[in-house]
């Protein structure tokens, strides 16, 4: 009798079913993927491979899952074309394929009325994912340096019940300040807080959020290369030591994850492995 | 004419098929099981397991390079204990043969490790990574002195019965000195290579990218490094080697067996493509029947005849 934990993942041949360049830089892909919007909770990423055509030996590149079609089977991913991944990923045309593994990883819990959402540049994919997910009341704050970065289109976040806070460190567009300063802000009139971004602004938010009793969630982010759970590379320091974001997270509670992101000393000569 | 046959017997361990799962990249198996067929590979090397947990290094642990990536995982794994209650029951049931490779911080352990392996179910042989830092030594690993190497598997080799699989580092000036100490010591097979040593620095942060600021680089950029000391190591030991280092198609996987490979391991080319093993195995088959040839031993080491040497 095989005892084998049956995963829940699934590497699929996916068809590109649009693209746009929503700003200078920013990339939304959509793709048929019913074998991953069938189960796919807001949290959760995909690794998405290099185009075959590129003949480039790259590792997958894991990006949230920023929305799906449940129905249509449609799964929507944004990412800023940051570096030689990014970059081929946005080459593809819609009619052409890219294979997805996913969906992976642990997501949000689900947001009770008075959740504060913060987003903080493209920690916006996985929060449009939660934003859409329910229909109570609950804030959501985005914040990015300027204008120009903000590159969400505003009709993905028309939601009923969802109050939108923007917030650029220049002032170019909503509030002028950083995503945090604003969150403070809000953090004691909520009933818990889930965030996307920098580290920074996740070590923040996690220390404002515990000085109130708060609840909070933060989805963090590590270079993967497995992204299921296998090669231990992704490891983030937790109290329960590393934990891999890939399978332990990405989302985990605010309070047992560390964020600071300082390396201690090493002692391995050899490197390896 | 007959049907090819991909069977091989790598050092007293059968296989069915030439083709392994490389020690790490694969983790314990499990989270590949909906990815690949595993009836296309001939066996699991199980990730890396000392008598003790080892946390693994601070993060980052992983970047990439120009066709290769460079891992500073640092052996994290659970321990021989938790390994054997939870790692690998579930690891015998995937089906291809298991090989467990061994760690230690000096010899004592590694030997501890293979004596706590004796009498356990389902495990096919044991590969020792000598490439671990050993501590008495300022971390420079084992791997790097044909001596050491000698002693560690030379203290292993008196704990088990099983098949014992040595797997070299290649950060060495002269691989074979160490494989011929190795096959001394008692080694059924040698297998190499493990990583090369390396780092990047990150330019906007000016300092190294890993958290251990070196890692490991494996991919394809490594192939042809790794080719070579299969040649090289193959022409100087008796037992049977298996080869690894880059392996992203069943032409890589067939050039080592040209050089000398008895069978071949695959790690970060599951990353590219978790199905590898199973074109791996088919395009060996066509190989076969195309150049008519029905068993594998027919090719290895063939191009070390069918060509002309060249010394570097
Ligand atoms: C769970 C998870 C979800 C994610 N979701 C999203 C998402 O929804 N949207 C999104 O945009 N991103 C997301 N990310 C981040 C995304 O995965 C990475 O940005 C992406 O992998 C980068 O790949 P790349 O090939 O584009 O860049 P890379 O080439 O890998 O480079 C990454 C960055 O590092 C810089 N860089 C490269 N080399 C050096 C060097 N030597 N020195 C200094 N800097 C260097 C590059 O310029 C670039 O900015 C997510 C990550 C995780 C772990
Ligand atoms: C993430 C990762 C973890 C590894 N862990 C181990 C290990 O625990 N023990 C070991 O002997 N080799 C380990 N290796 C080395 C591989 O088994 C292999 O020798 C090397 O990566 C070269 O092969 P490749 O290019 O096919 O990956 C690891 C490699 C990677 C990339
Ligand atoms: S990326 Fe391999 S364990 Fe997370």
């Amino acid at each position: 009798m095989k005892t084998l934990i049956k995963q829940d993942y699934s590497l699929e041949n996916c068809p590109v079913t649009e693209k746009l360049f929503t700003a200078t830089g920013f990339c939304r892909l959509t793709f048929y993927a019913p074998s991953v919007t069938t189960e796919a909770q807001p949290g959760q990423f995909v690794m998405v491979h290099m185009p075959a055509s590129s003949g480039r030996y790259m590792l997958p590149r894991p990006y949230s899952i920023c929305s799906v079609d449940r129905e249509n089977g449609q799964l929507v991913i944004f990412f800023e074309v940051g570096g030689r991944g990014g970059e081929l990923i946005s080459t593809v045309e819609p009619g052409t394929t890219l294979r997805l593994l996913g969906p992976l990883g642990r997501g949000f819990p689900k947001p009770q009325a008075g959740s504060l959402l913060v987003a903080g540049g493209m920690g916006i994919a996985p929060l449009v994912f939660l934003a859409k997910s329910t229909t109570v009341p609950r804030t959501l704050i985005y914040g990015s340096r300027t204008a120009a970065r903000m590159a969400c289109p505003r009709e993905d976040l028309d939601l009923p019940g969802l109050t939108v806070v923007e917030v650029t460190e220049d002032g170019s567009r909503g509030e002028r300040g950083t995503a945090c300063e604003i969150a403070e802000r809000y953090i004691p009139s909520s009933s818990a807080v889930f965030a996307c971004g920098p580290r920074q602004l996740l070590a923040a938010l996690a220390e404002a959020a515990a000085e109130r009793d708060i609840a909070a969630w933060v989805s963090v982010e590590e270079r993967m290369a497995c992204g299921i759970g296998a090669c231990l590379g992704c490891a983030v320091r937790t109290d329960q030591g590393y934990m891999r974001v890939c399978k332990d997270g990405p989302v985990f509670p605010a309070g047992e994850v560390n964020l600071q992101d300082e390396h201690t000393e090493c002692l391995c000569q050899s490197g390896g492995n | 004419m007959s049907i090819p046959s991909a069977c091989v017997n790598l050092g007293g361990i059968e296989l069915d098929t030439p083709v392994l799962a490389a020690s790490g990249p694969f983790g314990h198996g499990r989270e590949f099981e909906v990815l690949l067929d595993f009836n296309s590979l001939g066996g699991i090397i199980a990730k890396g397991v000392s008598l003790e947990p080892w946390p693994g290094n601070p993060p980052p642990r992983i970047a990439e390079t120009a066709s290769g990536l460079l891992n500073a995982v640092g052996l994290h794994n659970p321990g021989l204990n938790k390994f054997i209650e939870d790692d690998l029951p579930l690891l015998r049931e995937l089906g291809p043969k298991i090989i467990v490779n061994i760690i230690g911080k000096n010899v004592k352990d590694y030997a501890s490790v293979a004596a706590g392996l004796n009498g356990i179910e389902g495990i096919s042989g044991l590969e020792i990574n000598v490439s671990c830092p050993n501590l008495k030594a300022g971390g420079l690993s084992f791997g790097t002195d044909p001596d050491l190497t000698y002693c560690v598997v030379a203290a292993v080799r008196r704990e088990t019965a099983l098949p014992l699989l040595v797997k070299l580092t290649p950060n060495v000036n002269d691989i074979v000195s160490v494989a011929i100490a190795a096959e001394e010591a008692g080694a059924d097979v040698i297998s190499l290579i493990n990583t090369l040593s390396g780092m990047i620095i990150d330019i906007e942060k000016k300092k190294p990218f890993l958290g251990n600021r070196f890692g490991g680089l494996s991919g394809p950029a490594i192939m042809p490094v790794a080719l070579k000391m299969v040649w090289q190591v193959s022409e100087a030991v008796q037992v049977p080697v298996l080869g690894m280092g880059g392996i992203t198609s069943a032409s890589d996987a067939i050039q080592f067996i040209l050089a000398g490979a008895r069978a071949v391991a695959v790690g970060s080319g599951l990353f590219y493509d978790p199905d590898l093993p199973a074109k791996i195995t088919g395009g060996i088959l066509a190989y076969m029947s195309k150049h008519k040839v029905t068993s594998l031993s027919e090719l290895e080491g063939l191009a070390h005849t069918g060509g002309d040497k060249v010394e570097v």
